[in-house]
């Protein structure tokens, strides 16, 4: 199958993502992608962990001190939802159905956004109201570290997915693009499963001590 | 686009490898590249050596010597070895497993790229203020307090250099994965193409502690956070940690390679199939995965209590038996072989006592209790130089000489390689086996000077004379290439006469397309078994028909030469210059440009098509 080629969708691939070589290729690839930042992130974690509430003097303010789950929630719920309108998106896209597939893709954008807005609130208020900051201790440094480098995953997934979307708006599918807009529904769900542990390890596990 | 080589001026043939994407050039690049920054660390090695071989010299300053230990450490090892290794998997690796290329050829001259900036950067602290003087380690509180830049260059020249490993370990996964010939089985392959695939995996899960622990470093040092400032509450013992949970998997990444070159070396020429071959896989597996248990065996006198230590210990010692297999088996494959002992042949026999002793002295250290007396002492360096010199740089000089022909199409001296492995050879064990009763005697690594009179005399000048002896074997090696290159005789496929795999079935260099048409691979040794039947070209797989073929590419140079920028914006915003931030930004725009420009712009790449190919055929009689 090549991948100018023109489709209905009849003729559309069952695995679209997989049709052509390099397809293929990218599909592997990425995952094998996914293992080594999952390793990336473990790192992080591990960090966080042995630097958490190490503080120079007591009157740093301490994980249980800083947490707000309500906030926390709203953002866990935005990112959970986002991750099944992407997964909308990616069905609507093995369907050759451009158009749903664009505008799913478009709620998952603005449903990252929402999440993004609320963590540069929540790092806003922490800077502000507590003084915990990258520098003020070990424990700011791997808090913003860890949080601040799946951020900036966020940050660059949206811009991934916006570029994706504005590129091939004019075209629709094609087995060339077909990929591409797969990888980068995978690579969101991954920062999905990142923020799933964030919230376990960092915020949950904050409050209980 | 046209399949014939043209004449071309020099300007167009630097271009053309400025944007190349073609597996085989790309090796090329990696071999120049990581052949310069071979000779860089020798010189540093030559210089530590004139420092030691007399007490109380002062040939190079207190300072400088720390510089010097630390860039000749880091150079050969992120820059020389691990780079000439990857030159031999870009060039050979792709061949043996009948593929076009490899599965993301932007992808690898991107890796190429990213490396060499990455070299590039960390080697022009040189000129800007001083080396990094902490030692390849880099341990955390030490590299905290250095002074001046030279941190900075390591930790940004490293970080660069290992995103370009990274994507270098995914891409040869990927390949070996997908894109192997027709009945290449995995249990056909090649023990080079096993230990590529194993060490690309070992890369893949072990660069990525490096990465977050070099980002910790740079924060610390840059922009002011606090993860090793145990004042501030933070601990450096993490970074030990992360350094060696990368750095102990690195020295697998450089040996099974090694092990694989040495293992298509050793069935060449005693010209028998690979005694024990799902063993020898076995093996490499096993040693892969074992490599990621014993990080802290490195950390013994750390103080992680005896629990840890002994836990670590035994894994240590574990790692012996799948390396032990790995001895009998070449020791049997030479047994009863018709054995040619041509230079790659000499490299691998003198090879296995090297590594051997080498790695008797590993099984010492892994006894916890007895490592407190070597630790830190010249028995460690003269351990670790046994099993990478005697392992990994006999293997690249052994593989130099072997894959030559099949790189270039020319033949290096047998003559003039007789001479340098002569001299490499003596001159290594000349080196470093002394150092080993200097450590017992008490002589600490990385020391400046020694005092008269203590016993070390004789053997510190016994092991600068050695280190003399290596470098007049690396300067003949060199004139062996520019003599093999200026007399330019060209050799046909099969130059060793008793090639094995696949890459020998093909001209000398490959053409760029590798296979006119994908191999049909009966078995192991693939082309070994079609020469037995006494045919002289590989049973092909399909009708010769259009290749799909990738363009060239100047995006990877572009993305690349933006983080080299944005690295002295990052380092130098220390100093609350006011350029330090545009420049960071500005380079980082230019990375992130050219991402989204190379992601935006469709590139199908093009088509060689059937006529094209039957008319070489007919031509010049090119056999595919």
């Amino acid at each position: 199958m090549q991948a100018e080629e023109k489709f209905t969708p009849q003729t559309w691939p069952e695995s679209p993502e997989k049709a052509t070589l390099e397809g293929k290729n990218k599909f592997l690839g990425f995952w094998l992608f996914l293992g080594g930042e999952t390793v990336l992130f473990a790192s992080l974690f591990a960090t966080y962990i042995a630097l958490k509430d190490k503080v120079p003097s007591p009157d740093h303010m301490l994980a249980k001190d800083l947490f707000e789950l309500p906030l926390v929630f709203v953002m866990t719920m935005l990112l959970l939802t986002s991750s099944l309108t992407s997964v909308y998106s990616m069905y609507h896209m093995k369907n050759y159905n451009f158009k749903k597939m664009q505008l799913w893709m478009l709620i998952t954008v603005i449903l990252g956004l929402g999440f993004l807005a609320c963590e540069f609130y929540e790092f806003h208020h922490y800077y502000t109201e507590y003084n915990h900051t990258f520098t003020s201790s070990a424990f700011g440094s791997a808090f913003y570290t860890l949080t601040g480098f799946h951020g900036a995953h966020v940050i660059f997934g949206l811009v991934w997915m916006i570029l994706l979307m504005v590129r091939n708006a004019g075209r629709g599918l094609s087995l060339y693009n077909a990929p591409k807009f797969y990888l980068a529904s995978l690579y969101w769900h991954f920062i999905d499963v990142v923020w799933v542990f964030i919230f376990t390890v960092v915020y949950l596990m904050g409050m209980v001590g | 686009m046209s399949t014939i080589a043209q004449k071309r001026g020099f300007a167009s043939t630097v271009w053309d490898y400025l944007t190349t994407v073609d597996h085989k050039k790309i090796a090329i690049l990696y071999l120049i590249a990581g052949g310069i920054f071979f000779l860089m660390g020798g010189v540093e090695a030559m210089m530590i050596r004139a420092q030691l071989a007399v007490p109380n010299n002062d040939f190079v300053s207190a300072g400088l010597f720390n510089e010097l230990l630390t860039m000749h450490g880091t150079t050969m090892i992120f820059l020389a070895a691990m780079p000439l290794l990857l030159a031999f998997m870009n060039a050979i690796m792709p061949l043996q497993i009948g593929a076009r290329d490899v599965a993301f050829p932007f992808v690898n001259a991107l890796g190429f790229w990213l490396f060499f900036f990455g070299g590039l950067f960390l080697n022009l602290s040189w000129f800007l203020g001083g080396a990094p003087d902490a030692g390849w380690t880099s341990y955390a509180s030490l590299s905290l307090a250095s002074e001046g830049h030279g941190i900075d260059f390591y930790a940004l020249g490293l970080q660069i250099s290992g995103f370009g490993t990274l994507m270098g370990g995914i891409n040869f996964l990927v390949t070996i994965i997908n894109m192997r010939a027709p009945g290449m089985t995995y249990m056909r392959m090649p023990l080079f193409t096993w230990t590529t695939f194993v060490a690309s995996a070992l890369i893949l899960f072990a660069f990525p502690p490096l990465t977050a622990s070099i980002f910790m470093l740079t924060f610390d040092r840059m922009f002011g956070a606090n993860f090793f400032n145990v004042a501030a509450g933070g601990n450096t013992i993490i970074w030990e940690h992360f350094f060696w949970i990368f750095g102990h998997p690195e020295v697998y990444i450089l040996i099974l390679p090694a092990f694989g070159i040495f293992s298509e070396i050793f069935s060449t020429f005693s010209r028998k199939r690979l005694f024990g071959y799902s063993s020898m896989v076995f093996a490499t597996v096993l040693i892969g995965f074992l490599g990621f248990m014993v990080w802290a065996h490195h950390m013994f006198t750390v103080g992680l209590g005896p629990v840890a230590n002994a836990i670590f210990a035994v894994a240590t010692m574990a790692i012996a038996v799948p390396t032990g297999i790995k001895i009998f088996n070449w020791l049997l494959t030479i047994w009863g072989g018709s054995i040619k002992f041509t230079v790659p042949m000499l490299y691998a026999v003198a090879f296995i006592p090297s590594f051997v002793a080498g790695g008797v002295t590993g099984v010492m250290q892994a006894v916890a209790p007895a490592d407190y007396q070597y630790h830190d002492s010249y028995f460690i360096v003269a351990h670790f130089h046994y099993v990478i010199v005697g392992g990994v740089v006999f293997a690249l000089l052994a593989g130099t000489h072997f894959y030559w022909p099949k790189m270039f199409g020319t033949m290096l001296s047998e003559k003039i390689g007789k001479f340098t492995f002569v001299f490499f050879f003596i001159g290594f064990h000349l080196t470093f086996f002394v150092q080993h009763f200097l450590g017992l005697m008490g002589m600490p690594r990385r020391v400046w000077t020694f005092l008269p009179g203590q016993g070390l005399d004789t053997g510190n000048l016994v092991s600068s004379i050695g280190a003399a002896f290596m470098a007049v074997g690396v300067i003949s090696l060199l004139i062996n290439v520019v003599i093999t290159s200026v007399k330019n005789e060209r050799v046909g496929n099969d130059p060793w006469e008793d090639g094995r795999t696949l890459e020998w079935a093909i001209s000398s260099p490959a053409p760029f397309y590798n296979f006119k048409q994908l191999p049909l691979v009966r078995g192991l040794d693939a082309y070994w078994l079609e020469k037995m039947e006494g045919k002289t070209t590989l049973t092909p797989a399909e009708p010769i028909g259009d290749i799909h073929m990738p363009n060239s590419s100047f995006v990877p140079f572009v993305i690349s030469l933006g983080l080299f920028i944005a690295a002295f914006g990052a380092m130098y915003h220390v100093d609350d210059k006011a350029w330090a931030l545009p420049v960071l930004i500005g380079g980082l725009v230019i990375t992130f440009g050219a991402m989204i420009y190379r992601s935006l712009k469709d590139d199908h790449g093009f088509h060689i098509h059937k006529e094209e190919l039957m008319e070489e055929n007919d031509d010049k009689g090119v056999k595919a």
